[in-house]
């Protein structure tokens, strides 16, 4: 039943031209950084400053309209005979994977054209982007089916996005400040774990020779991530990131009066 | 290089008085030519006579041969190897040898002694050139020496850790000691200086040491310019030294985690000069340094290009291109009492309206974000996310943490250099 | 088993939409759900419809596999065409839909076939909703104001069709602000106000014990005598 109902939202999602225009919009700004960029290491700064912050305000934001415009196509279904899980599943496949798409071939096809898409690199801000996007869509969803209003599910949505890509940052700077006098390795670690946009930046920066600079607490990371027992909790902390929120917004959906 | 000179020319004086007195009365006044062939180079050593010249021919198994009066050995495709056996393989004991064109192999590594391809012990004017050292433990290895010329040598050894494996170009209190031209590749230090004094480094390459490209322990009044430091282990260290000048040099992709472009360490009175730092963690890295001049010189793609602890003081950092490095300054304390006057930073934001060449407003070369990794080495880990990047504009606007000395009060507008690829 | 509702109540917030609903439909029969605006009459179908999930109480035998039914709001996937969401819903109830080929040609909706929704009438979109409501073979109709926005042959037409599959055997729940259509359709009028059911009988009765002659009327009476 979620395939039939997935094909449905995936043909009304190709229909809206957002989809290409995201797709277009990744495309030109990694050429734009690729070509007039000099010298590799901004590029790949600039690129992660897309991945990390661009990308999870897109999906957030293109999540929540989503939710609230798929009202129409949310209680024509719901008085059909289906199970809500299902309805559940395929709006969200039906939104995410086309904008996974979309930010995989916006990217590629300009990394492929410089030559640059079979490194290391290239896969750790694939891999990361296509995480994230599937995390703050997620995220998205349970904004916009908590908050009926579609400016304040926006508005929250937003909200959320600064909490995560921007103030959670302060937050472990302040904690190491008023903690500067104790060992912050460890905790600084596990704060960057339980955030997924910092959890990317560390991956992509061990990835692109920054490493070195990472020092003590970097190796600390490395160590722990390098280990079979911390890739598994790298790994467990962003399906978690993707899981939990779509847990939440499934239960929040299933509940839901329309 | 008069003094070189005047002491050459004295020597030579010197010996004219000998021989010219030796031909008076004895016989034996003509330098004689000798061979040595497989196996017997120790016999005709030990049976030339001073002054003469061996060639060396073929393959050599042997180790341990001392050469104790001065002779000239070259060799012809010449190959001693030493198979491991212990010793070092050429023992130096004799003023005005010198070794050319020999390649020297499988030094044994000893943990007690220092076995090296060619050892100098206690000698004068001797010249070691063009020789190919492979796989020493020590390469060649000075000791109390002086007035001697090691050049044009290519000393490869593999890389094992730093407690089994030995310099490439080893001196030990020597003086007036010239390292030209040779190429040091896989040692522990690629060239290491204890106790030197009048040493000069010249046009050498040295790469993928363990630990050092070059290393530098109490020895005063050395030069060293036109040599490249290539991804050593460490890079380069000056340490405990005074007097030291080093121009022209190029120190690249020395990349890790303790890796320094440059480790200057307790030291006084150096210059540095129309050097290149490219791609290290970390360019110049200072601490306890004083009265240091480092003039013209580019830093590009590095970490860290320059840090500096607060215990540098009367520093001076001028006409030197700072480009595209992570973190251009760095520095532990609020105050410093250093002059960065006068430089180039692609970082600078100012603008010259009195078209002078020097930007109007001042440059604070010190991110906040810098200082803050300074004090609080875990807050790495937030490297180039958003709020760092927010904290450090509302820092630029609004100075206040990062230190009010370390500036630049008259950024250079363009690069020193020019344009630059 | 008769659908029916046994104590639903409904709740949003502090707010007391239906405050202990208790009755049951008949095969056969067509309830006109009336009340002020307000009642909970939209929230009933809601519930019924299981868009709405109840405070207390329950909602039974409207299986939505034997439901059709008609939105109030009557809005639609905007960038779908009718023929995509006939598809579509077809698909989702696995029927061939057997009187969707003469309710298009009924409500003449050949032409808008395949024009996305978007740019469709509120009229002609509410034609859609009564197709997608009647296509299946269904016994049960939930129909929330279907004669919004529908010209007088379309409306009427409509309750040409209800009527007749009421003679099949339908239970047939209907709201509407036209009384008068109510009049013509039902056969029980169940007055909710506040949430709860007020008045419940056959149209003929309360036409008789109101002693008015249309339903608007005796509504009205209803309404005045309950509110007094």
């Amino acid at each position: 039943m979620t395939g039939t109902l997935l094909r449905s939202v995936l043909k009304d999602s190709l229909r809206s031209r957002w989809v290409v225009i995201y797709a277009v919009f990744f495309a030109l700004i990694t050429e734009g950084l690729l070509f007039f960029t000099s010298g590799e290491a901004r590029a790949v700064l600039g690129l992660m400053n897309i991945v990390l912050l661009l990308l999870p305000l897109g999906s957030m934001m293109f999540g929540t309209i989503h939710i609230h415009d798929s009202r129409d196509f949310i209680e024509l279904v719901l008085v059909q005979p289906v199970k809500r899980s299902s309805v559940f599943h395929a709006l969200w496949l039906g939104i995410v994977l086309p904008f996974l798409v979309a930010f995989t071939l916006g990217t590629s096809i300009p990394l492929a054209l410089h030559g640059k898409l079979l490194s290391p690199l290239s896969a750790v801000l694939l891999l990361a982007g296509n995480l994230l996007t599937m995390v703050f869509f997620a995220l998205a969803f349970v904004v916009g089916l908590t908050f009926r209003e579609k400016a304040t599910a926006m508005g929250v949505g937003f909200l959320v996005w600064l909490l995560l890509g921007v103030l959670y940052d302060g937050i472990i700077l302040a904690v190491t400040v008023l903690f500067v006098d104790y060992p912050m390795e460890v905790p600084t670690v596990t704060m960057i774990t339980a955030n997924p946009i910092d959890l990317a930046r560390i991956f992509i920066m061990l990835t692109f020779d920054q490493a070195a600079l990472l020092g003590q607490t970097g190796a600390v990371f490395r160590q722990f991530y390098g280990s079979a027992l911390g890739s598994i909790v790298a790994v467990t902390c962003l399906l978690c990131w993707i899981g939990l929120p779509y847990t939440v917004a499934l239960r929040t959906f299933s509940r839901r009066d329309w | 290089m008069s003094s070189i000179h005047r002491a050459v020319a004295m020597v030579f004086v010197f010996c004219g008085v000998i021989v010219a007195v030796t031909s008076l009365t004895t016989h034996t006044a003509q330098a004689e030519q000798h061979t040595a062939k497989a196996p017997n180079l120790v016999g005709v050593i030990s049976a030339a006579n001073a002054h003469d010249t061996v060639y060396i021919d073929g393959y050599h198994r042997v180790s341990d041969v001392v050469i104790n009066k001065p002779l000239v050995l070259i060799g012809r495709q010449a190959v001693i190897d030493a198979e491991e056996r212990g010793g070092s393989v050429l023992t130096v004991r004799s003023d005005s040898v010198e070794i050319r064109d020999i390649t020297v192999k499988n030094v044994r590594v000893d943990y007690t002694e220092d076995n090296a391809a060619i050892k100098l012990d206690a000698v004068r004017h001797v010249v070691v050139a063009s020789c190919h050292i492979d796989n020493g433990f020590f390469g060649i290895y000075l000791s109390r020496s002086r007035d001697c010329t090691i050049s044009d040598n290519i000393l490869t050894s593999k890389q094992r850790d730093e407690s089994s494996s030995g310099n490439g170009i080893h001196l030990w209190t020597s003086v007036n000691v010239r390292i030209t031209g040779n190429h040091c590749e896989g040692w522990r230090d690629g060239i290491y200086f204890e106790f030197v004094h009048q040493g000069t480094v010249q046009n050498n390459v040295s790469t993928r040491n363990v630990r050092y490209g070059l290393h530098f322990m109490f020895s005063d009044s050395c030069t060293y310019s036109d040599n490249a430091f290539l991804r050593n282990g460490a890079g380069v260290a000056v340490m405990f030294t005074r007097w030291i000048l080093m121009e022209r040099n190029r120190f690249a992709d020395n990349w890790g985690a303790a890796s320094y472009g440059l480790l200057l360490k307790e030291i006084t009175d150096c210059h540095v000069r129309d050097c290149v730092f490219e791609g290290n963690s970390i360019g110049i890295h200072a601490e306890g340094s004083m009265r240091m001049l480092v003039e013209s010189t580019h830093f590009r793609r590095n970490g860290y290009a320059f840090r500096i602890l607060g215990n540098c003081t009367d520093n001076t950092v001028t006409r030197c291109d700072f480009d595209g490095n992570t973190f251009d300054v760095t520095t532990n304390t609020s105050s410093s009492l250093n002059n960065f006057d006068g430089n180039c930073w692609t970082a600078y934001k100012g603008y010259d309206l009195d078209k002078d060449g020097y930007g109007d407003v001042p440059h604070m070369p010190v991110r906040l974000y810098a200082y803050l990794v300074e004090s609080m080495p875990s807050s790495i880990l937030l490297m180039h996310s958003t709020f760092i990047d927010v904290l450090d504009i509302i820092e630029r606007l609004l100075p206040t943490v990062t230190p009010e000395n370390l500036v630049d009060r008259k950024p250079l507008m363009a690069p020193y250099h020019g344009e630059q690829s | 088993m008769r659908p029916g509702a046994d104590n639903l109540v409904k709740r949003f917030g502090a707010l007391t939409v239906l405050n202990g609903i208790t009755t049951e439909f008949f095969p056969a029969s067509v309830t006109a759900i009336v009340g002020p605006n307000g009642s909970g009459k939209s929230t009933f179908m809601k519930c019924a419809l299981s868009l709405v999930t109840p405070t207390s109480g329950r909602v039974y035998g409207f299986d939505r596999s034997r439901a059709g039914s008609m939105a109030q709001t009557g809005r639609y996937p905007d960038n779908l065409t009718p023929r995509d969401i006939f598809a579509l819903v077809q698909s989702i109830r696995r029927t061939p839909a057997p009187y969707k080929d003469t309710l298009i040609e009924t409500f003449d909706l050949g032409s808008h076939l395949t024009k996305s929704m978007r740019t469709l009438s509120g009229g002609t979109r509410q034609k859609v909703g009564a197709v997608l409501a009647l296509m299946d073979d269904v016994d049960i109709l939930l129909l929330d104001e279907p004669t919004a926005g529908l010209d007088p042959v379309a409306a009427s037409r409509l309750k040409d069709i209800v009527a007749e599959r009421r003679l099949q055997g339908a239970t047939v729940l209907v709201t509407s602000h036209i009384l008068s259509d109510l009049q013509e359709l039902a056969d029980r009028l169940l007055f909710l106000l506040d949430g709860k059911i007020v008045h419940d009988g056959s149209i003929d009765a309360v036409l008789s014990t109101t002693g008015q002659s249309t339903l608007e009327r005796a509504v009205a009476t209803i309404m005045t005598r309950s509110t007094s």
